[in-house]
């Protein structure tokens, strides 16, 4: 057993085996209310993408991401709105507050390719502005987090007070919007949703890899490393970060206009604060910069959440406290980076009798030595012990 | 003509005068040794050149260009490449991949998303990859690598680069005899086709070097000469062994 888990080819392939598993045959087993749930927490997936990006490749941490999942949100819950009304009529909110007249800024939310493009495009270009500022002044570490949290609070202001243009703290309701002929909150509707979902957050992961697998994704890494040695070497970081910021924010807007459809509402609840540290532990139980991680993160933790939630209401921020904290004591590279490290094998030796020895334990069992050995010997050699 | 030319050039940090009224010219393939005591203003002088300090007087020119105010990428881009005091490696990515970041050649985000390295350049990484004798370990994080190798992928980084000018803070620290040997006999050749500035402190590597030597003292140059003049400068003596201790003598 020990030996098995030590494999590299299994450490590497078994979770992706479980995955396309669980791809199978959730959606046959899973009761509507389960598989929307899924669906929801996958699109969560995508915002944790973004931040393991920006956060686990390139040492940005950002604590303001619901700003552009928010916005991505408010996108298509603006289109929806618009959808399901006759022509000449106003969304219902609107006569509440005597608005006879749509605001200017619904207006291009009728068209649906419009809204289409505003999902990302929007998110991006707020993401890409602030950046750029940000990033050309040279603030970085904590004082950027500060910045994106403050940024946080100024739009969840913002749109709390806004009831005459988005109709404030009550949001926009998703659920009874029709389209195709189909109420948004119907259970066809849902599964339809949730399979978009899981093909939006295969290609989402499809891109974070792409920008992250070649010469652009060493950039990052060494951004995140020494930000100053780039620069001698030639290299603008300013451009990097704000392209990669601006990617980050645009696969946010994505996962909010899943998210919206798929829980019914999107509200500024979604720009408070506490949501957007969620994000961050998502990624960082899961395993920062490993994709994989960032996605399996946030669909464990918010299902771990919902089912905890159930049984004992009260626990949750307790569970996920201790969560956080273990993480960050004891395995700082996440519940992936600990897998692919051969954590796994690691604890069962702790139980397991010692497994038997053709050298020193220190050359034998040493995760480097083994390194080093399978790089010389070939894909083949180090499985020997 | 001149490839580099410091115009009394004075750092001040807060009141302390890190440079004061430093003249210095560098003559297209020339290969120039600077020494000096701990604090004489060596690190800065460097920070001055690439663009970290800006100059609170004076004026840096390359090729008959003002440096001052550029940002430093773009002053690397225009030909000048800086090996740092303590190696600075990208510890997370392979020695391979250090070269590959390194490499002369369009250093924008598009380009790095949409090209791909010409094999002009993946036979350059190759190559610097056997002239520091780091094929073996090519492909593990260059964290794991000793001192010596990477202070040896360091430089082959700043060659990759391919600059005009190499300005090297420091590139034996910490090396063994034979390594240091090998690095003296790698920046002779490099000299010629360009131009290189050593900071040093090891007098042993200097002298090997065969390069004039430029001693700055409290931030302005105090001497220029052979190994044996600098040596023999009474100045020098009196700088390095303190004249505290000649006073007692006397």
């Amino acid at each position: 057993m020990a030996d098995l888990l030590a494999s590299r080819q299994l450490r590497r392939w078994l979770p992706w085996v479980l995955i396309v598993v669980a791809a199978l045959v959730l959606p046959a087993l899973l009761p509507p209310f389960r598989l929307n749930l899924l669906g929801r927490f996958l699109s969560l997936g995508i915002v944790a993408l973004g931040i393991d990006l920006i956060w686990g490749y390139t040492g940005m941490l950002s604590l303001g991401q619901g700003i552009f999942f928010a916005l991505g949100g408010y996108a298509l819950g603006m289109y929806l709105q618009l959808d399901s009304l006759e022509p000449g009529q106003l969304p219902e909110f609107f006569s509440l507050y005597g608005v006879k007249s749509l605001p200017a800024f619904w207006q291009p939310f009728n068209s649906p390719l419009f809204t289409l493009f505003a999902i990302w495009v929007i998110p991006a270009l707020v993401a890409g502005g602030l950046g750029y500022l940000v990033f050309r002044n040279r603030i970085k570490g904590v004082y950027f987090s500060i910045l994106t949290q403050a940024a946080l609070l100024v739009f969840f202001n913002f749109f709390n007070g806004q009831q005459k243009l988005i109709n404030g703290t009550n949001g926009l309701k998703t659920d009874t919007a029709v389209i195709f002929g189909q109420l948004v909150g119907s259970d066809g509707m849902q599964r339809a949703l949730f399979w978009i979902t899981v093909l939006l957050a295969i290609g989402a992961f499809l891109l974070c890899r792409w920008l992250t697998r070649g010469r652009f994704g060493d950039a990052l890494i060494a951004i995140r490393d020494d930000e100053p040695r780039l620069r001698f070497t030639g290299y603008n970081p300013t451009a990097y970060k704000t392209v990669v910021f601006a990617v980050a924010g645009a696969l946010a807007g994505i996962s909010g206009a899943l998210y919206t459809v798929q829980s019914g509402i999107i509200s500024p609840q979604y720009m408070a604060v506490p949501f957007s540290i969620e994000m961050v532990i998502w990624v960082a139980v899961g395993g920062r910069g490993t994709l994989i991680g960032a996605v399996l993160g946030a669909v464990l933790i918010n299902y771990a959440k919902s089912l905890v939630s159930e049984a004992l209401p009260e626990t949750w921020l307790f569970i996920q406290g201790g969560l956080f904290l273990l993480v960050v004591t004891a395995l700082p590279d996440g519940l992936v980076g600990w897998w692919r490290s051969g954590g796994p094998a690691s604890l069962l030796a702790l139980v397991a009798p010692p497994p038997k020895l053709a050298t020193y334990p220190e050359l034998d069992l040493n995760p480097e030595v083994k390194a080093e050995q399978q790089q010389l010997e070939g894909p083949a050699g180090g499985d020997q012990s | 003509m001149t490839l580099l030319e410091l115009r009394g050039v004075t750092v001040s940090f807060d009141g302390f005068l890190a440079l004061n009224d430093l003249n210095l010219q560098l003559a297209p393939g020339e290969l120039r040794a600077v020494i000096g005591p701990n604090g004489a203003g060596k690190t800065t002088f460097l920070d001055v050149i690439t663009g970290k300090v800006r100059p609170t007087k004076g004026d840096v020119f390359f090729r008959g260009r003002s440096l001052v105010g550029q940002s430093e990428h773009r002053i690397s881009r225009l030909g000048i490449g800086r090996k740092f005091q303590t190696p600075r490696v990208y510890q997370n990515l392979t020695p391979r991949r250090n070269l590959e970041l390194a490499v002369r050649g369009p250093h924008g985000p598009a380009a790095l998303l949409f090209g791909s390295l010409s094999s002009e350049q993946r036979d350059r990484v190759q190559h610097l990859l056997g002239v520091v004798g780091l094929e073996v370990h090519a492909n593990q994080p260059a964290g794991g690598l000793s001192h010596g190798q990477k202070q040896w992928l360091e430089i082959a980084m700043l060659v990759a680069q391919d600059p005009e000018l190499l300005l090297v803070d420091e590139p034996v620290a910490g090396l063994t005899d034979e390594e240091t040997a090998r690095t003296s006999e790698l920046l002779r050749q490099l000299a010629g086709d360009h131009t290189v500035l050593v900071i040093e402190h090891d007098m042993e590597f200097i002298r090997d070097l065969q390069a004039p030597v430029t001693v700055l003292h409290e931030g302005h140059v105090l001497c220029e000469g052979s190994m044996d003049q600098v040596q023999n400068d009474p100045r020098v003596i009196e700088v390095y062994l303190g004249r505290d201790i000649q006073e007692d003598e006397a």
